[in-house]
């Protein structure tokens, strides 16, 4: 079942044409990787998905449902997670409390009933929190939980988006380059944990990368693009030997 | 229809002065993305020094200009190496508290210096006046209307055609890459704010023969930065243009609009402009790549 | 050293992490509710005049520490909450129902300036705020039938039921419950998902908005929320100070407000209430080295003004995050003793860059 579709995607800047008529299927429960040479238009096909960006031109379906013009604060709710290329972590809060604004979409108190604390929100909240504690728990992220994210590393932040954007339990992800700036234990472990999240989570993955050892290692299909066109999509084997692709990513 | 022209160049003077602020505000906004509470506070003491020279030094008028400027310009450096630098890289609403803090300082020191009575600053201009069809035109007027325009080519030329306008620039956006490209951003910031109270001094002294001089001159300042904004933060031509459209909507305000209008209309018209087009006239929008 | 070992996730959601909290917010509790009968009336009306600051305080706080919104025409949020309310009460309209009233207009107030608030970034906001508030001061000098213009109001004793509170006694009391009451739904707020969401808009707008968070409604309601807190403080301030007149909510009170904030430290209840104990406090003591300084000096009534800019700049210089900050970092230092690095919390190196583009 397709879970994600994109008909004639395209958005321009100025006289720049980012993105210039992509079509494709995401199927659900597969992995799905979008590779490409830099400024190919990659991030901003995610940011088309999570709204935003204004598309110039085409259609996004997401479960079916037609998501071109939704309000971006409403894409959580849908069922749409992403992180970000450069890390945009809440960096005054602790990491508890970014994971739990997490759920934010799925709240369910009321103003009026949160000013006045009444049982049903500290119930909820309550909840909030177990359903954190499993992402962390999913993740190895314990000893993190009171840290300001400020003062943590570099490589904690990146996983840190990734629980985050757990938290919002999506039915798809978007992984904008999980793997950069990590080193090679990191990234074993990071290929691990997005086939977990496919198999023990049931959520879609959809992945922007330039590491093609970890494309190989996890993804179902590839995509290629290159200037905001479509190159090919296939399986990775067969993505990688295009020709098309060889001349314009991977080099002779 | 006399009288429409007599308002409109009245404006378009008082406008001038008011461009002139904005300037000091855009030039300190576009190096170091500081935006300068205390300009009219700078505006006033300028006005002060430049009466201490020419009146209770009895100095000829240009001298004492001159070397009132040069007085304020050091002012201005020295505050941007003791004070401002310090608190280069934290969020904006520590720079804006402190700018905030040394204007009232800047404005409690004058009272303290000079005394709360309003002195008056003699010009070379005071008693020439033109006339051109039925409009008065004061010397005082006309030098001011040349002034701004001169010292607005000038500084807009700087900016984007010589080398250190641009380095300023540069260093506004982001300090790191400009210390690795090799500009002196530290003098360059000191520079800028030099520059910036030299142009307030200029201001105030044209100021003085309208409004006088007291410590409450400061509060040009207020429509100088809706002048600023609505130009565009950060766009020198901008930041005229604004002036004296708030000088021509002060002037005309007072005179068509109901009374106790003149002093919020500038206002109304700012908030009006933030909501419709924030960038204001010249100014660009910017959106973080993420 | 005390470490906090937690076992139950509701240590993490209630108010007080653990028992020693409890004692000295219960002593504190004590302490406050017997003051009037241990301490001179004059000091109990000071610090009523505590309490009232302590509100304007939080409310500044909850825009700009905990959205991130800075606004510096709050003066206008007072002032509006302190004419409605007299308005009201001369009208024949109990105390209660007035105060509440004042608040609610000041958060229509709020709603007015946030609504195109949320399009502008922190810069414009703030030039906007401080246009508003000087709007506003020409409108309670025009709008006569409300405010009495330039000549000013009398505010009555607070009624209720027919009975006056005349004494210092009886509105202390007032002042501590209402900042009680309104100090406790601010907590509430902030540890659910709305003061969440808050810190998010303050930290990211973008991270914010994929998670869901509709930064619109956010930001407004911080505005109303923010307002209607200034709005109750008016309210007190004017059974407090007598009289009203424009000349009281002037932009100079805005900056006072602003300093409280700085200077209690941003982003902290704490901070409110540290913030409004210097203000009370300061004019005291400058009263007081008044008769240090040389006459020359010390005369100057524009001496009192100069203070403040002095201590704002040196607070922004040497501790930026307030009497709050400083207080966290005393503790600290007793907590660690003697492991206690200087290097703690020295300031790293941080260069500029453009927040044009947030």
């Amino acid at each position: 079942m397709t879970i994600l579709q994109a008909r004639e995607l395209a958005i321009r800047f100025g006289g720049i044409k980012a993105v210039d008529g992509i079509t494709f299927d995401v199927a659900e429960g597969e992995i799905f990787t979008i590779i490409g040479p830099n400024g190919a238009g990659k991030t901003t096909i995610f940011n088309l998905i999570s709204r935003i960006y204004d598309a110039s031109g085409g259609r996004l379906l997401f479960e079916g449902i037609d998501i071109t013009r939704v309000p971006p604060h409403e894409i959580a709710g849908r069922g749409i997670a992403r992180t970000f290329q450069n890390v945009e972590l809440f960096e005054h809060a602790t990491l508890l409390q970014n994971l739990l604004l997490g759920q934010h979409a799925h709240r369910q108190t009321r103003l009026w009933e949160e000013l006045l604390f009444l049982p049903g929100v500290r119930s909820s909240e309550r909840k909030i929190r177990r359903r954190v504690e499993e992402v962390i728990d999913f993740l190895d992220l314990q000893r993190y939980r009171d840290a300001t994210v400020h003062d943590l590393p570099y490589g904690v932040r990146k996983i840190i988006e990734l629980a985050r954007a757990l938290c919002t339990r999506p039915k798809l992800i978007l992984l904008d380059e999980p793997s950069s700036g990590l080193n090679v234990e990191e990234t074993e472990d990071l290929s691990f944990w997005i086939r977990d999240i496919r198999d023990d989570l049931g959520i879609t993955v959809v992945m922007v990368e330039h590491d093609l050892s970890l494309v190989n290692d996890v993804s179902d299909r590839v995509m290629a693009v290159n200037s905001g066109r479509l190159l090919t999509i296939g399986s990775p084997a067969t993505v990688q030997s295009h020709p098309d692709v060889v001349k314009a990513y991977l080099g002779g | 229809m006399a009288e429409f022209l007599q308002l409109f160049v009245n404006g378009l003077a008082v406008g001038c002065i008011y461009g002139l602020v904005a300037l000091g505000f855009v030039l300190i906004y576009k190096a170091g993305e500081v935006v300068n509470f205390a300009q009219g506070e700078l505006v006033m003491l300028g006005a002060f020094v430049a009466f201490t020279f020419v009146v209770q030094f009895g100095l000829n008028y240009w001298v004492g200009l001159a070397l009132a400027i040069v007085v304020m310009a050091t002012f201005g450096g020295l505050l941007e190496m003791i004070v401002v630098r310090r608190i280069i890289g934290q969020p904006q609403f520590s720079t804006v508290m402190l700018t905030i803090g040394f204007g009232v300082v800047m404005r409690s020191g004058a009272a303290m210096v000079w005394g709360p009575e309003t002195r008056s600053l003699p010009t070379p201009f005071d008693a020439a006046t033109f006339r051109f069809g039925g409009v008065v035109l004061s010397a005082v007027y006309l030098s001011i209307l040349a002034t701004t325009a001169i010292l607005g080519l000038i500084l807009f030329g700087f900016f984007r055609f010589s080398r250190i306008g641009i380095a300023m620039q540069a260093a506004s956006q982001n300090q790191l890459a400009a210390y690795c490209m090799g500009i002196p951003v530290k003098r360059v910031l000191s520079g800028v704010w030099a520059l910036s109270a030299a142009v307030a001094t200029i201001a105030g002294v044209m100021l003085a023969p309208i409004n006088l001089i007291d410590t409450n001159l400061g509060a040009v300042g207020l429509k100088a930065f809706a002048a600023a904004v609505i130009g565009g933060f950060g766009s020198i031509p901008g930041a005229v243009l604004g002036g004296i459209l708030i000088g021509l909507i002060d002037l005309f305000s007072g005179v068509y609009l109901p009374q106790g209008f003149k002093d919020i209309a500038s206002y109304i018209v700012l908030l009006i402009v933030l909501v419709v087009r924030p960038q204001g006239l010249f100014g660009s929008v910017g959106r973080k790549k993420v | 050293m005390r470490f906090i070992f937690k076992t139950r996730y509701d240590q993490d959601i209630g108010l007080f992490p653990h028992r020693g909290t409890v004692f000295w917010y219960s002593l504190l509790s004590v302490a406050l509710v017997a003051a009037p009968f241990l301490i001179a009336p004059y000091y109990v009306g000071e610090l009523s005049f505590l309490f009232i600051w302590s509100l304007a305080g939080l409310s500044l706080m909850v825009l700009a520490g905990y959205a991130g919104l800075i606004s510096i025409g709050h003066a206008a949020f007072l002032g509006i909450g302190a004419y409605v309310h007299v308005y009201l009460i001369h009208r024949g309209v109990p105390f209660l129902p007035a105060m509440l009233s004042a608040g609610a207009t000041a958060a229509a107030a709020g709603v007015v300036i946030g609504v195109p608030a949320i399009r502008m970034r922190g810069l414009y906001l703030a030039i906007a705020t401080l246009a508003f508030s000087a709007i506003v001061q020409e409108v309670f000098v025009r709008w006569e039938a409300l405010t009495g213009g330039s000549r000013g109001v009398a505010v009555p004793k607070p009624q209720f039921f027919g009975w006056s509170l005349e004494g210092e006694v009886g509105f202390y009391y007032l002042c501590l419950s209402v900042l009680v009451v309104c100090i406790l739904a601010i907590l509430n707020l902030l540890r659910a998902s709305t003061g969440r969401a808050w810190i998010a808009i303050r930290d990211s707008e973008i991270a914010a908005q994929s998670m869901g968070v509709n930064l619109a409604g956010y930001k407004t309601l911080a505005f109303a929320v923010s307002a209607f807190l200034a709005g109750l403080a008016g309210a007190l301030f004017a059974h407090k100070v007598g009289y009203l007149t424009p000349d009281i909510f002037t932009p100079i009170l805005s900056i006072q407000l602003l300093m409280l904030v700085m200077v209690g430290g941003v982003g902290s209840i704490h901070g409110a209430i540290f913030g409004a104990i210097f203000l009370v406090l300061l004019p005291t003591v400058i009263a007081l080295l008044r008769d240090y300084l040389p006459a020359g000096i010390a005369q100057q009534p524009a001496l009192e003004p100069g203070i403040y800019g002095v201590i704002l700049v040196l607070m922004v210089l040497l501790e930026p995050l307030g009497i709050n900050g400083l207080w966290r970092k005393i503790k600290f230092f007793f907590w660690q003793f003697p492991m206690y690095k200087s290097a703690t919390f020295k300031r790293q190196k941080t260069y500029m860059r453009t927040e044009r583009l947030r």
